[in-house]
């Protein structure tokens, strides 16, 4: 079954007297066990797919099932529950809160979970996460003690933990360098190999070449859609 | 009640990093809530004892003073009293629901005995005196009514006087002199202690009220006199009683204002309460706006904190919390602070009573129910004005929120 299934997706902008139509209409099928990459040059509505599919919001016109569930016309409350419980985030700035331990960063999503579980489990879980990116032993450490690559993997720990059914991740590599850009992408080809699905928007070639399926965006629309010829495959494998 | 706890801890931690910031945001409300404890102390205090030293004096105790005189129409204080002893053997005479009079004539002297002296006031008063004001004789004995008609010159003393001028000798039989005429003391009164002003009621000199009248005043009329009444109950009746005597005796015509008022025990203690009831509602009100500006302090402080915290806001809700989630741990921030505030306030504003009611001898009274209305009111405070920057808060769009540098 598709994870994602988008039918002709439209996300239309009001700036004042102008209409924008960030997204006009975006068919798109992801299957589980994928790894997409988004591309396209800024402006093209990469972005605001990334925001519809990772239900932060919602599509002027379409139709969005996520996980075979119809989620396009979910309310906040709803989306921050789906949010919570089948997509994990990556942010291109990691998004981390700062004076905060990486466990208590990894262990965040189960504080709002609704299924409650105790300090105990919710530790345990996030230990077993963090060892999933490599970063045993750094439990402790605050977001500032931490170089980028491991701030990132921090934060794929993070978006791990609900077991999500998506991981999205936003630009991950976008402050990184390249060394550490591919320890990251290396970290998901990794968690794509044991089956997790992942859909990254990137704007460099060489980053969108280490996942399977490559999709381009142009105002608003899909414009090119194909399997990666020649992959990627990070000489390093984490953990 | 899981997610709760973690949200209560989560908001703690975010008070703990700031602490020069939590601290003086708490400060306002500290202040506030110190003031009004030893505010509403101070009120509850004063009334209490002013109400405990007017119910001493005796709840059937009645006043009577001499008051405004008409003259050809015109409402004027002459000056000149217009009672007489002839009113007050009236009144004693006629009178079935008083119990005791006594006439009143006071003055202001310097009392000398040996080589010391002391500027005091002598009350000239009658035989009764000492039951009307319940107030007996200690050591010694109270002038008889042979010595007030033949306006003996010997006087009763205060104790706070008996000690400044006699220095723990005994003086019953001692003489004084009061300007320069010669009192011989008969008896010490037993001690009172201070009275509803503040005055030290045992700082007097008690003579016949003849003697004060025609040896130190050189007056016809006496100042005023006291009444008691039979029982409590028959206050009213002996008011009555002696307002119809007098105006009688006065020879004042129905409609025609009385020249004399008369006031209660009752009535001076309404007033009295009154007053310092007033007292307390102003001295509470103005500890109020303290913590007030103290709550606009933490709604300030707030608005703030969201705003610098956008970003984590919107971590926050992209990984699933909701609004009512974030709205929660801003009202948690908003109100540990007010109540930590409330609870520090608290310990100070007892602390700050102690220590007036020690240093200053004030009348400190602290009520379990004002320490309980000052700690609701601030955690009331929390809730108010936390309320506005957390829904703020809680009303964020996660998109924005996430790009907020």
């Amino acid at each position: 079954m598709d994870v994602i299934r988008t039918e002709d997706l439209v996300k239309v902008y009001q700036m004042g007297e102008v209409e924008v139509r960030a997204l006009d209409g975006v068919s798109l099928s992801i299957g589980a066990g994928d790894f997409l990459a988004v591309m396209g040059p800024s402006g093209s509505g990469k972005s605001t797919f990334m925001n519809i599919v990772g239900c932060l919001d919602r599509p002027t016109s379409g139709r969005y099932f996520l996980d075979g569930r119809d989620v396009s016309g979910l309310d906040r409350d709803a989306r921050a529950e789906i949010r919570n419980e089948k997509i994990g985030f990556v942010f291109q700035s990691f998004n981390l809160l700062a004076r905060t331990s990486a466990l208590e960063n990894v262990e965040l999503p189960l504080v709002y979970a609704s299924n409650a579980q105790s300090a105990r489990q919710r530790e345990e879980k996030a230990r077993r996460c963090l060892r999933v990116v490599g970063l045993s032993g750094r439990e402790d450490h605050q977001p500032s003690q931490l170089s980028g690559g491991q701030q990132q993997r921090v934060a794929i720990a993070r978006a791990l933990i609900n077991e999500p059914t998506l991981i999205l991740a936003d630009e991950p590599t976008g402050n990184l360098d390249t060394k550490t850009s591919e320890e990251v992408m290396g970290v998901f080809q990794s968690l794509n190999h044991e089956g997790k699905t992942i859909v990254v928007i990137t704007h460099e070639t060489e980053i969108a070449e280490y996942a399977k399926r490559i999709v381009v965006f142009r105002d608003g629309r899909v414009v090119e859609d194909r399997a990666v010829a020649h992959r990627r495959a990070a000489s390093r494998p984490v953990a | 009640m899981q997610k709760f706890l973690t949200i209560l801890k989560v908001g703690m931690k975010a008070i703990a990093r700031n602490k020069m910031r939590s601290g003086l945001t708490a400060l306002g409300i500290i202040i506030g809530v110190a003031c009004v404890i030893a505010m509403i102390g101070v009120g509850q205090g004063s009334q209490a004892a002013i109400q405990a030293q007017i119910s001493a004096l005796g709840t059937n105790f009645l006043m009577v003073f001499p008051g405004i005189a008409t003259q050809s129409g015109a409402r004027i204080f002459t000056g000149q009293s217009t009672l007489t002893e002839d009113d007050v053997a009236g009144v004693k005479a006629e009178c079935s629901a008083v119990a005791y009079v006594s006439p009143s004539s006071r003055t202001g002297a310097q009392v000398v005995a040996g080589n010391l002296n002391w500027g005091t006031q002598i009350q000239g008063v009658g035989v009764e005196w000492p039951f009307v004001r319940s107030w007996n004789v200690e050591n010694g004995v109270f002038f008889d009514e042979s010595e007030v008609r033949a306006a003996a010159k010997v006087c009763v003393l205060g104790t706070t006087l008996a000690n400044a001028l006699f220095e723990g000798q005994d003086p019953v039989g001692q003489t004084l002199r009061i300007k320069k005429f010669p009192f011989r003391v008969i008896g010490v009164l037993e001690g009172k202690g201070g009275s509803v002003m503040g005055q030290d009621q045992d700082d007097i000199v008690v003579a016949p009220y003849t003697t004060v009248m025609r040896l130190l005043k050189h007056s016809a009329k006496i100042d005023m006199f006291m009444a008691s009444a039979v029982s409590r109950e028959a206050v009213d009746e002996a008011q009555k009683e002696i307002e119809a005597l007098l105006r009688q005796r006065h020879r004042l015509q129905p409609g025609q204002d009385s020249d004399f008022m008369i006031r209660s025990q009752q009535e001076i203690a309404a007033t009295a309460d009154e007053t310092s009831r007033t007292l307390s509602v102003l001295l509470a009100s103005a500890a109020s706006i303290s913590l007030l500006v103290g709550g606009i302090g933490i709604m300030n402080i707030m608005l703030v904190s969201v705003t610098e915290r956008t970003r984590e806001i919107g971590i926050r809700m992209a990984i699933g919390a909701k609004g009512r989630d974030i709205l929660l741990q801003f009202l948690i921030e908003a109100l540990a602070l007010s109540i930590g505030g409330g609870v520090i306030g608290i310990s100070l504003g007892v602390g700050a009573s102690r220590f007036l009611a020690w240093k200053a001898h004030w009348p400190i009274m602290l009520s379990p129910a004002a320490i309980a209305l000052a700690f609701g009111f601030s955690a009331a405070i929390g809730i108010f004005f936390g309320f506005y920057p957390a829904r703020k808060a809680s009303r964020l769009d996660p998109i924005e929120a996430l790009r907020y540098e």
